[in-house]
């Protein structure tokens, strides 16, 4: 085979090599930034109580970040999963509403469950913008020191939450108790 | 007539500075226009194909309300752009920013062009061009021969 003929070939092979990989990507999926980062500065209100929230108290264990919204539809098909976790008392979560009405979120957590130990009130992206969330739901794993260890884009099925997010919890555990043994 | 006058002259003078009040100062003005300028060369990372000037997405318009907010502090537009570039990374950008990982993307169209231009001259050069030797006996006769043909048919 001579050479001009290769070539062609060749081309095709890299192009769809490229293709394939580039074509079975979800573009919706954006890499955060914010792995490994601490928590930003942040005082925003408690949908709940009358409150406000800081990040002074995602701090102290591990916790999940979970931004809810009651307008979003696959929040509900997480739901499950949190209300599963929330009665083994797994780990602590605390919840972001995002750009909600406050009496349509309560409703929605009396309808379907409320899995959250604190719930923050972002009715205008303020903290969302600060941690990089492009839509909802979305999820950060968080370190006792308050430091974002994970972010998990769209819903924790029980698959997400057993092959993804249960590992680095696990991680982050041995972690802490590897430093508590050392000091 | 004279009050007449006077009342007119008045008249238009508190128009007048009715009107300068209403007009917007032109810091708001400034503010709008870099906002804008700004917004276009945003991602809506909600819809990816828009800028957060064109997105009607809920965050794109809070991303244009921190924009506003952070031209009104004082920062520059590359640090605007910096502090969203800070949380979502380069995606946030409408033009990707030249650096190491995109480099293929800047330079490839002038690589494809180039090697194009290379195989295309390397083709030209190895192409066998047809000989252009002189005609022999035979071809003069069979020439000869075929325009005599027309001659005699014409």
């Amino acid at each position: 085979m001579s050479w001009s003929r290769i070539v062609p070939v060749a081309l095709f092979v890299v192009l769809t090599i490229f293709l394939a990989i580039g074509l079975t990507r979800d573009p919706s999926v954006i890499p955060t930034e914010m792995i490994d980062r601490e928590m930003p500065q942040f005082e925003l209100p408690e949908l709940r109580e009358e409150t406000t929230v800081t990040e002074a108290d995602l701090v102290g264990e591990i916790a999940l970040v979970n931004v809810f919204g009651s307008w979003c539809v696959a929040c509900l098909q997480e739901h499950p999963t949190l209300m599963q976790l929330s009665r083994d008392d797994t780990v602590k979560i605390v919840g972001v509403n995002w750009r909600d009405d406050r009496v349509d979120a309560l409703d929605w957590l009396e309808e379907h469950g409320d899995p959250y130990d604190t719930i923050i009130f972002d009715e205008e992206s303020d903290l969302v913008i600060e941690i990089g969330v492009t839509g909802a739901p979305e999820t950060f794993v968080l370190d006792p020191d308050g430091r974002i260890r994970y972010k998990q884009i769209g819903p924790i099925t029980p698959e997400v939450w057993k092959d993804t997010i249960r590992p680095v919890i696990e991680a982050i555990e041995l972690e802490a108790a590897g430093e508590a043994a050392s000091s | 007539m004279r009050a007449l006058w006077i009342a007119l002259i008045a008249a238009v003078l508190v128009h007048g500075a009715a009107w300068a009040q209403e007009d917007p100062a032109p810091d708001t003005e400034i503010v709008d226009t870099r906002t804008e300028a700004i917004s276009k060369t945003l991602r809506c990372v909600v819809c990816q194909n828009q800028s957060i000037y064109d997105s009607n997405a809920p965050l794109a318009e809070d991303m244009r309300r921190l924009v506003r907010k952070r031209v009104e502090a004082g920062d520059s537009d590359d640090e605007v752009r910096d502090y969203l570039r800070d949380r979502y990374g380069d995606y946030v950008l409408m033009t990707p920013p030249l650096q190491m990982n995109t480099i293929l993307l800047w330079a490839g169209p002038i690589i494809l062009f180039l090697l194009g231009g290379i195989w295309f001259l390397l083709r030209l050069r190895a192409a066998p061009t047809a000989e252009q030797g002189d005609l022999t006996e035979e071809d003069r006769a069979r020439i000869a021969a075929a325009l005599a043909n027309k001659d005699a048919s014409a």
